[in-house]
């Protein structure tokens, strides 16, 4: 039963077929076969029994939401609580949350039985799952590759069938890279779509949390629970929240799709370009039509977002400082003392790193020329995208230069690591939603598919997602091993 | 841009933040690599554009000036590394 869908689980749940503790017991067996992979960093064993059980007594007295029963894990960025939110880092290894994220809150309502924690990048700064306290998580599809990052853990035990669906979270592709190289479903709503409250703070501007699934059908299921308006959020956007599921079956006769030019140059190359054109004609047989378009200020998105998430992450890590939670040194001499050798033993490189970018980038003398530029680039490439998306329904193109690199491949040259994001990063820069579907394979490494909308329009994405879905059996393919 | 290690000091100083001395030519070395790609963006003439700070331009949403949270004191100082009498402790700053 583990190859199975969020959907046809919810449905087995429903029918009697197997009941959720039944459902838990089997995944969590399959999470401890499988430890190798180093998905989680903590498995809810017996929160999850006794979260299964009272699943199973509301399904039988009827009328229960529609995920009850369903297992799921979360990206250890959500706030649980009770529960161990490390962040995967050693700064957060004692942690244990006292409140609930809005999304995990979410979830619970919606019956959701969640048997853990997954692993990550430290604060989610990361392209390969690498920079993780807890260690590198393997890629299901080969062993000695990165299942990328920043939602690692997320996508390879999505991947592995250890769990039918997973939250994420995404500031520059952490949810739609993993997805890719796993070959697996995952969307990035729109900024503002989902609440961030709980979810810990890496870049404000561009943190968005979203789903992890086998399909965009499940996809739907799972962002139909996490968004939502929440005061407790204050960049959270107070609009509708449409039902997600209602327009899969939608035809794409007619469906504008607008290729950027940017995407399809010289520096992709041409094993990833004629799988991305490959998926593109399958569009073409459902009635799309295909246009070029010019996004000019693209190349932009990397360096301005290597000025704006590092600044903001440089605030929001200042709050780390041994004193109200979190690692404290041993035996500080003075404040000064006790913040410096707290954060300092805590933090790994590559959080260090753009802690002193982001520092740096805000100094005096130095604000207008980094901050408030990146700034402007960024309504530039803004700027882009909402010209391009008044011709066209949606924008298409890869997620990733590569399939899954190997472990270590590229930790020695952060920059190197940085250009992993190259199509990702622009999409959270203009705040827009994008998905990353499984299109096939290179030397036996998955490939996604990006697609990207207008600002709330995930109905759309998921239903030319799941048009898809429904002429190709990429996304139903299990790695060996894990069938 | 080159940082030198004396620069990353000063920085590492101003974000409280304890590096090792024998990693500071390497941070020097990524973060100069980081600013290179950065400067990019000096290629492009941005006078006239206003920066973006939020991908919807949406304002800061204001509430009832009311009390909205219960108190949680006792739990979140369940996990603060010290507290005493419902205070957090840190080392003396007055003399």
């Amino acid at each position: 039963m583990h190859t199975k869908t969020i959907a046809q689980l919810a449905q087995g749940l429903r029918t009697g077929d197997y009941s959720s503790q039944e459902l838990t017991e089997a995944y969590l067996a399959r999470i401890t076969q499988h430890q190798d992979l180093n998905s989680f960093i903590t498995v809810t064993e017996h929160q999850a029994i006794a979260a299964a059980k009272q699943a199973d007594a509301i399904l039988a007295a009827g009328d229960a939401p529609f995920l009850t029963g369903v297992p799921i894990a979360h990206k250890d960025i959500f706030c649980t609580l009770g529960v161990k939110t490390s962040c995967g880092s050693k700064m957060l290894d004692k942690f244990i949350s006292p409140y609930n994220a809005t999304v995990v809150e979410k979830f619970n309502a919606a019956g959701a039985v969640s048997l853990g924690k997954l692993n990550m990048d430290e604060f989610a700064m990361g392209s390969s799952n690498e920079t993780s306290f807890y260690g590198a998580v393997k890629n299901p599809w080969a062993i000695d590759c990165v299942p990328g990052g920043s939602s690692g853990g997320s996508a390879a035990a999505v991947a592995a069938r250890l769990i039918p669906g997973a939250t994420g979270t995404d500031t520059g592709g952490s949810i739609r890279q993993p997805a890719a190289l796993c070959g697996i479903t995952g969307l990035k709503p729109t900024y503002g779509r989902v609440s961030r409250y709980g979810m810990v703070a890496y870049a404000s501007s561009l943190d968005q949390g979203g789903p992890m699934a086998q399909t965009a059908e499940d996809a739907a299921l799972m962002l139909q629970a996490m968004a939502g308006f929440d005061p407790k959020d204050s960049t959270s956007v107070d609009c509708a929240v449409p039902d997600y599921s209602a327009g899969l079956n939608n035809s794409l006769a007619g469906l504008k799709i607008g290729l950027p030019k940017e995407f399809f140059d010289e520096a992709l190359n041409s094993e990833m370009a004629a799988t991305i054109e490959a998926a593109i004609n399958e569009y073409k047989k459902m009635g799309a039509e295909i246009t070029e378009v010019s996004m000019p200020n693209l190349k932009l998105a990397i360096p301005a977002y290597y000025v704006i998430a590092p600044a903001e992450c440089s605030a929001n890590l200042s709050r780390l400082d041994g004193v109200r939670y979190g690692h404290r040194c041993e035996n500080p001499a003075d404040l000064n003392d006790l913040y410096i050798r707290s954060r300092g033993e805590a933090f790994g490189t590559e959080v260090k790193r753009r802690i002193l970018v982001g520092t740096y980038a805000l100094s005096e003398g130095y604000y207008d020329a980094y901050y408030i530029k990146a700034q402007k680039i960024r309504r530039l490439i803004s700027d882009d995208f909402n010209k391009a998306l008044e011709q066209v329904d949606v924008i298409m193109g890869p997620v990733s230069p590569t399939p899954a690199f190997g472990i270590g491949e590229k930790t020695d040259d952060p920059i190197e690591m940085y250009l992993a994001d190259i199509y990702t990063i622009a999409i959270n820069l203009a705040g827009l939603p994008a998905m990353s579907i499984p299109a096939g394979f290179i030397d036996n490494k998955p490939v996604g598919l990006q697609i990207i909308g207008n600002y709330f329009d995930e109905a759309k994405l998921l239903n030319v997602a799941h048009q898809y879905q429904q002429v190709t059996d990429w996304h139903q393919q299990t790695p060996k091993g894990f069938e | 841009m080159s940082l030198t290690v004396d620069d990353v000091n000063k920085i590492a100083y101003l974000a409280r933040l304890g590096i090792d001395a024998q990693d500071t030519e390497s941070y020097a070395k990524d973060l100069s690599g980081m600013l290179d790609l950065v400067a990019q963006m000096s290629a492009v003439n941005t006078d006239d554009v206003t920066p973006m700070a939020h991908p919807l331009d949406q304002i800061q949403r204001l509430r009832p000036d009311q009390v909205s949270e219960t108190n949680n004191r006792e739990a979140f100082q369940a996990i603060a590394p010290q507290v005493e009498a419902g205070l957090y402790l840190v080392p003396k700053v007055i003399e």
